[in-house]
């Protein structure tokens, strides 16, 4: 039995190796970058505190990272309310089984085609002289073009909830799948309503499938920047989009600084979901 | 990175010796102007060459690798990436090209990192037909040096291993400049309803939401600049070198027009551009030439409009890495030679741009053709662009006018500031205000 001791290593090594060599010592390197300095074009080993400094020391800094956070927030909200009345929708309205697997690959057809082709198509459709304002003034609905459809938060959030909903209606229905019919009967047999048994029975055993999906959607726009900078026009700002900016300009150690701020809150957030809904029950 | 940069320097040393056995030889045969015929000494070597350039899109044309294949054999490979990535990559991976096709305010940035050797401007055979723009500053004589990275001022290091830029002309050159341009704001004359003559034009409040200008700092900023001057907010020192208070000042003008919704979008590519006003999200905006072209070659009405203030300008040229030597490193020189030997010239300046040396171009376009770009004439023809495309009818005038009337009217040039740092922390607070 003794020589057979080394075997789980053995098995757990690949999975080490590569955790190793693509998450931890990158990340570590992203975490010793940020403290070197650099001038317009070099970076320059060293151990200096000027970049958390000018980081934190800036209201910008805040001010993005409020703007971020408020990104997230709506387009949790919205995703969580779509994702979870769809994942409901083929869960228990659609009863054969062929038909539930036809609309659940129906929901992952658009993600067949690259995520920023997805996104840039809005911009024609929500232009100044787009489809929508254009049939909207040809209806006579509105006199003027809306302004605020593109190039906007409005436009922004659109983007995000288009593009991030299936991350939160795959585990959600997932989690609804897996909840056994009979106590729902028993529910209804007890003299629940409609009303008590969504909120009493389904939401608590979806939760791990929301908390699941809420990550996926909180870390993609917490991490953002190409959706940002497109549909806003260059005109919001993110995190992911300072750190690109710092990039471009050969500031990797300030950018290496903001990632590790960001990391920080990203898995803060994540942290404080965790102890909200034990994920692993899904698992 | 550091032990790459020790490697880099043994290897520096090793060729240096090697190159001033080479030298002592080439200078003979200079004396002697045998070296004349130097390049074509290695023609049928040289077929095999490829070399690798990288630069910013606007002069990296398949139209041109196809044709230097066709002339001189050697194999352009060309890869097109934007301004900051271009001194990114220069920097960062310098053994990743072989040419460098940037312009001149990346080369005060790029060159002093030691990854570009200078051109020995003997080996360079219409380097006395170059416009002087680019030798010492002035178009005429009497002109005056324009502000900013003039790129006469960054052309020239002091010797062969230097990486200080030399004050005046010196035999070795950093860059052989072929394209540049002078940059004034575009507009949609059918939606703009007046008559635009100065800069200050684009915070018109009747253009509210529908003006734009360009996300890229060191360019964007020299925009921002040339508004706020034509406003009398500002008077500036030196715009290619702006002070700290005059940064704080240029940047909160443009905050408080941005939160009073003047903008309808910053732009950061060149499809970008061409979109917001071909579209009519946008009607008054910084663009670049070309992009004036391709919207007008969508049937939409743009002009390039001159302003009063006169323009940004811009210039590019090709630089060699410093690791070429031998044999790539000839093929190197053959190949500027032939950029500077009149179809490319040609060729860029019937998209638009200017090149480098004017006489060789005008060799290789018609009569009218040079009427019309170079003179500011009426066109007696129908105009065409490089790739037969019909750009403008007979009769048609360039916007601006003549070589003389555009590049005389230089305001500045883009730049590279001594607050460089603190310029892109207070842009990037500009737009995430």
């Amino acid at each position: 039995m003794q020589s057979k001791s080394y075997i789980p290593y053995l098995q757990v090594a690949p999975l080490a190796f590569v955790f190793g060599a693509f998450l931890v010592i990158p990340i570590l390197t992203i975490l010793v970058v940020s403290f070197w300095d650099y001038d317009f074009a070099r970076i320059i080993p060293d151990f200096v505190l000027t970049n958390y400094r000018e980081l934190l020391g800036s209201p910008v800094t805040l001010r993005t990272y409020l703007n971020t956070l408020r990104y997230a927030a709506i387009v949790w909200v919205a995703t969580l309310a779509i994702g979870f009345t769809i994942a409901y929708f083929l869960a228990f309205h659609v009863r054969s089984d062929t038909w539930q697997t036809a609309c659940f690959l129906i929901c992952t057809v658009p993600f067949l085609t690259s995520n920023i082709i997805r996104m840039i198509s809005w911009i024609p459709f929500l232009g100044r002289n787009g489809l929508l304002n254009s049939a909207l003034v040809g209806a006579g609905i509105v006199d003027q073009p809306l302004e605020f459809l593109l190039f906007s938060d409005f436009a922004v959030v659109l983007a995000f909830v288009h593009l991030y909903t299936l991350f939160m209606i795959v585990p959600i229905f997932n989690s609804m799948m897996r909840i056994d019919r009979s106590l729902i009967e028993a529910a209804y047999d007890a003299g629940a309503n409609g009303l008590q048994v969504l909120t009493s029975v389904i939401v608590p055993l979806c939760k791990p499938g929301i908390a699941i999906g809420s990550i996926f959607v909180v870390t993609l726009v917490m991490g953002d920047f190409v959706t940002v900078r497109f549909m806003s026009g260059g005109q919001s700002a993110s995190v992911g989009l300072m750190m690109s900016n710092a990039i471009s300009l050969l500031q990797y150690p300030a950018a290496a600084a903001n990632a590790v701020i960001l990391l920080v809150v990203v898995l803060l957030m994540v942290g404080a979901m965790m102890r909200i809904v034990d994920i692993r029950k899904e698992l | 990175m550091g032990k790459d940069k020790m490697a880099g320097r043994t290897r520096g040393i090793n060729r240096r010796t090697v190159l001033k056995g080479a030298a002592a030889g080439i200078g003979l045969a200079a004396g002697s102007g045998a070296i004349t015929g130097f390049p074509t000494i290695w023609a049928q070597n040289i077929k095999n060459v490829t070399l690798r350039q990288f630069g910013t899109g606007v002069s990296n044309l398949n139209a041109i690798a196809e044709k230097c294949k066709a002339d001189t054999g050697i194999t352009l490979q060309m890869t097109a990436l934007d301004s900051d990535a271009v001194a990114q990559r220069a920097v960062t991976q310098p053994k990743s090209f072989d040419i460098a096709d940037i312009e001149y305010w990346i080369c005060k940035k790029v060159f002093p990192a030691g990854v570009m050797q200078p051109m020995d401007t003997k080996k360079i055979k219409n380097v006395d037909k170059i416009v002087p723009l680019f030798l010492n500053g002035k178009l005429k004589p009497d002109s005056v040096i324009a502000q900013g990275t003039a790129p006469h001022s960054v052309g020239f290091v002091e010797g062969k291993d230097s990486t200080r830029f030399a004050k005046s002309q010196t035999q070795w050159m950093t860059m052989i400049p072929t394209i540049y341009n002078a940059d004034t704001l575009g507009i949609r004359p059918d939606l703009v309803g007046r008559p635009i003559t100065n800069w200050k034009d684009i915070m018109d409040p009747k253009f509210k939401g529908k003006a734009s200008i360009l996300n890229i700092p060191s360019i964007g900023i020299m925009d921002a600049a040339m508004i706020c001057e034509s406003m009398g907010e500002i008077k500036y020192g030196d715009k290619g070198n702006m002070t700290k208070a005059e940064i704080d000042k240029t940047i909160s003008i443009m905050t408080a027009a941005k939160k009073a919704g003047q903008f309808r979008a910053f732009w950061k590519t060149f499809d970008e551009s061409v979109n917001l006003m071909a579209s009519g999200e946008v009607i008054i905006q910084s663009m670049w030439s070309p992009a004036v072209t391709a919207v007008k070659s969508k049937g939409i009405p743009c002009v390039y409009q001159p302003l009063a203030e006169g323009y940004r300008a811009w210039g590019g040229g090709l630089g060699i890495a410093k690791h070429l030597s031998g044999l790539e490193l000839d093929a190197a020189y053959e190949y500027i030679n032939w950029y500077l030997s009149g179809w490319v010239g040609a060729y860029l300046n019937r998209q638009g741009y200017y090149s480098a040396v004017l006489d060789t171009a005008k060799q290789h376009m018609s009569a009218d053709e040079w009427a019309f770009w170079m003179e500011g004439k009426p066109a007696k023809t129908d105009i065409m662009s490089p790739d037969g495309k019909l750009l403008e009818k007979a009769g048609a005038v360039r916007d601006g006018g003549s070589f003389e009337n555009r590049m005389g009217k230089v305001a500045c040039w883009n730049a590279v500031m001594d607050e460089d740092r603190y310029m892109v922390q207070k842009w990037n607070e500009f737009i995430a205000a």
